[in-house]
């Protein structure tokens, strides 16, 4: 086999009825394809030879154009001889040849119409409503077996999860918390001050704070840090079979891995939550007497009377919701995560959505009941 | 990279060299002067016991890790001591199989073969789609381009994470564990595939694996790695070594631990 340099190119001679095929120069992938659509057009009845006198350096470009010469040429029952080829390049056609392509195998993509989509998606928006219900009321299971002392977790995870959702958050806690009643501060100040009340950005930043802000700042940086965690951490359980290992072994794993998250979450957001307002109340006052001409004694004071106990409790209450609200979004997507890396993603990214989501809806709705019970 | 090098290459010539190889994580040793020679064309084994850096040689030989001391050279070139686009020129004549096949979940097998083709060829869609189509049906996976890797078995995993590491027409294959997790047919199948592959495409093969089976099968070249001593004991024909190495280690991993029993 002589070395040449000649780009790959293919020729067609007849000879007494029957057909050579001449193969000629490098047929590799690194230089120019050559034309090998014509060559089935001419492609006449009768014996097929090969001619690889001329052929060069060779690799799976060849071997590609072989194939196609075999299937069009069986499908032509036409006689073919590919003894003149290369051993190796005999080989791989064999190779290539020796599984036949399983009956149903390829998959068959077909267009759906307008009714049929929408169908479906109805039935799937349908079948995964029923399957959050389903999720709740095995969480709500497990929270029955939790207060009867009868779930089955480890207390070990309980403690880890609250001092990771806890302790570890304190430092994004504080800086959120803080700039947001600094920002409440500087919102109050432009406006009360051109009434001449000043004094009443107390009031603002106090209620404000206490009341929405310092649960809800709260609960979306716990979605963004905690949801995201608990997703991402399931969703890759999922994938290595550990959550069908720890079903195998008789173990609930809604009880042992979603039950502690619950808890820590419950435990901890209104925790935080109050700390979120003590270091909000801090940054708005931190504000208001940087621009304002009243005292630190004023300042508090207006701020005692300004707080009812009702104002601070309905604020944990709704953190303890968020807590919920959170733990279960993470937890369902993470239970629910397909098998592949990229699903692990989409996984994580349903967890912060939604449980964003959930947070700003049911702050809503509790604000209408706080309106209707007049708390 | 082509096909017609194993015919001009009859002759055994060293395609890769391992001289004075130490290998650690920080100050642990795994194992210290390793010298061994593949030659064109071989179906080399590294095996041991498990534990003794079987795939750790594997790693710093594709390039994920860095010898301690030593170097790898291919056709005589210095593998770690050459510029980052140098190594990774040469890592291109290499195709991989990772244990577990390592296919990106996210892509289809099509797509999965065809990255490195996109990436490194001017090749147009057309081309690509058949050349994929082509190393799927090499591997006996006709048929399957469309499916992702979650919707097909383990040994079909395997089978097309090797139609990926053909992608390019690689001049040397690694094997990280290919029998692992495979039943005995279809891990046999594998074996068969394996040298039709080293055949056809002339390509040297690099097996890492502890299956005996498998390594009487295919290996004319081996070399084994000893945990306790930290070294390599011998490099040779696993089959020659079986009859008549003089290392008794050696002989009772490859007589499955009756090398005693044989001595009486």
């Amino acid at each position: 086999m002589a070395a040449s340099t000649k780009n790959a190119d293919i020729r067609l001679l007849e000879k007494q009825g029957a057909i050579e095929i001449n193969l000629i120069g490098d047929w590799i992938i690194e230089k120019p394809a050559p034309d090998t659509a014509a060559i089935f057009d001419k492609l006449s009845q009768g014996a097929v030879t090969i001619n690889t006198q001329h052929l060069g350096a060779w690799d799976s470009r060849l071997i590609t154009f072989l194939v196609k010469l075999r299937k069009y040429v069986e499908k032509n029952n036409q006689h073919i001889d590919f003894t003149t080829l290369p051993e190796g390049a005999q080989r791989l056609l064999n190779l290539a040849f020796a599984v036949e392509e399983r009956e149903g195998a390829r998959k068959q993509v077909k267009r759906k119409t307008f009714f049929a989509t929408a169908g479906t998606n109805f039935l799937k928006v349908l079948s995964r409503s029923k399957s959050l219900l389903t999720f709740i009321g095995e969480i709500s299971l497990s929270f029955g077996r939790f207060i009867r002392g009868k779930a089955n977790y480890q207390r070990s995870d309980l403690w880890t999860t609250i001092q990771e959702t806890g302790a570890e958050a304190f430092p994004i806690v504080s800086l959120i918390a803080f700039l947001v009643g600094a920002i409440l501060a500087f919102v109050g100040v432009v406006q009360l001050v051109k009434f001449g009340a000043g004094i009443y950005v107390a009031d603002l930043v106090a209620i404000g704070v206490a009341r929405e802000m310092g649960a809800i700042m709260t609960g979306i940086i716990m979605a963004g840090r905690t949801g995201a965690a608990f997703a991402a951490q399931l969703g890759t359980m999922k994938v290595n079979e550990e959550i069908d290992a720890l079903t195998t072994m008789g173990i609930d794993p809604i009880d042992f891995l979603v039950l502690p998250k619950l808890i820590a979450l419950i435990i901890m957001l209104p925790l935080l939550s109050i700390y979120a307002n003590f270091l909000g109340l801090l940054g708005g006052g931190a504000v208001a007497l940087s621009i304002l001409d009243v005292s630190p004694y004023q300042y508090v004071v207006q701020t005692i009377y300004a707080v009812q106990l009702g104002d601070i409790f309905g604020g944990l209450f709704k953190a303890t919701v968020y807590g919920v609200l959170i733990a279960i979004a993470g937890c369902r997507c993470g239970m629910e995560c397909g098998k592949s890396a990229a699903a692990v993603g989409l996984a994580t990214t349903a967890a912060v959505v939604s449980g964003i989501v959930a947070i700003v809806v049911s702050n809503a709705i509790i604000n209408v009941i706080y309106t209707i019970l007049d708390i | 990279m082509s096909f017609t090098r194993s015919w001009i290459f009859k002759v055994t010539d060293t395609h890769i060299k391992v001289e004075d190889l130490t290998m650690a994580y920080g100050d642990f040793v795994i194992q210290r002067d390793l010298n061994f020679t593949i030659n064109r064309g071989d179906v080399f084994v590294i095996m041991g016991g498990s534990g003794c850096g079987k795939s750790t040689l594997l790693k710093i030989m594709i390039g994920l890790k860095r010898p301690t001391t030593g170097d790898v050279f291919y056709k005589g070139k210095s593998f770690w001591n050459s510029t980052d686009s140098e190594r990774e020129q040469m890592s291109r004549t290499f195709g991989v199989l990772f244990q577990s096949g390592a296919l990106w979940s996210s892509m289809t097998l099509e797509e999965n073969i065809a990255l490195s083709l996109k990436q490194y060829t001017d090749l147009c869609t057309k081309e690509i789609s058949e050349l994929c189509s082509l190393k799927l049906a090499l591997v006996g996976l006709a048929g399957f381009e469309d499916y992702y890797p979650n919707e097909i078995s383990g040994g079909m995993k395997k089978r097309a994470g090797l139609a990926r590491a053909i992608a390019m027409d690689p001049e040397i294959l690694f094997f990280d564990e290919p029998s692992a997790g495979l039943d005995p047919i279809s891990s046999r199948l594998l074996d068969d595939l394996i040298l039709e592959l080293r055949d056809s495409l002339g390509a040297t093969v690099v097996v890492v694996t502890h299956e005996l089976a498998s390594i009487f099968a295919i290996a004319n070249n081996s070399v084994f790695l000893d945990a306790d001593s930290k070294t390599m004991l011998a490099s040779d024909d696993p089959k020659y070594l079986r009859d008549h190495s003089e290392n008794f280690t050696v002989r009772n991993f490859l007589l499955r631990g009756e090398a005693e029993s044989l001595k009486q």
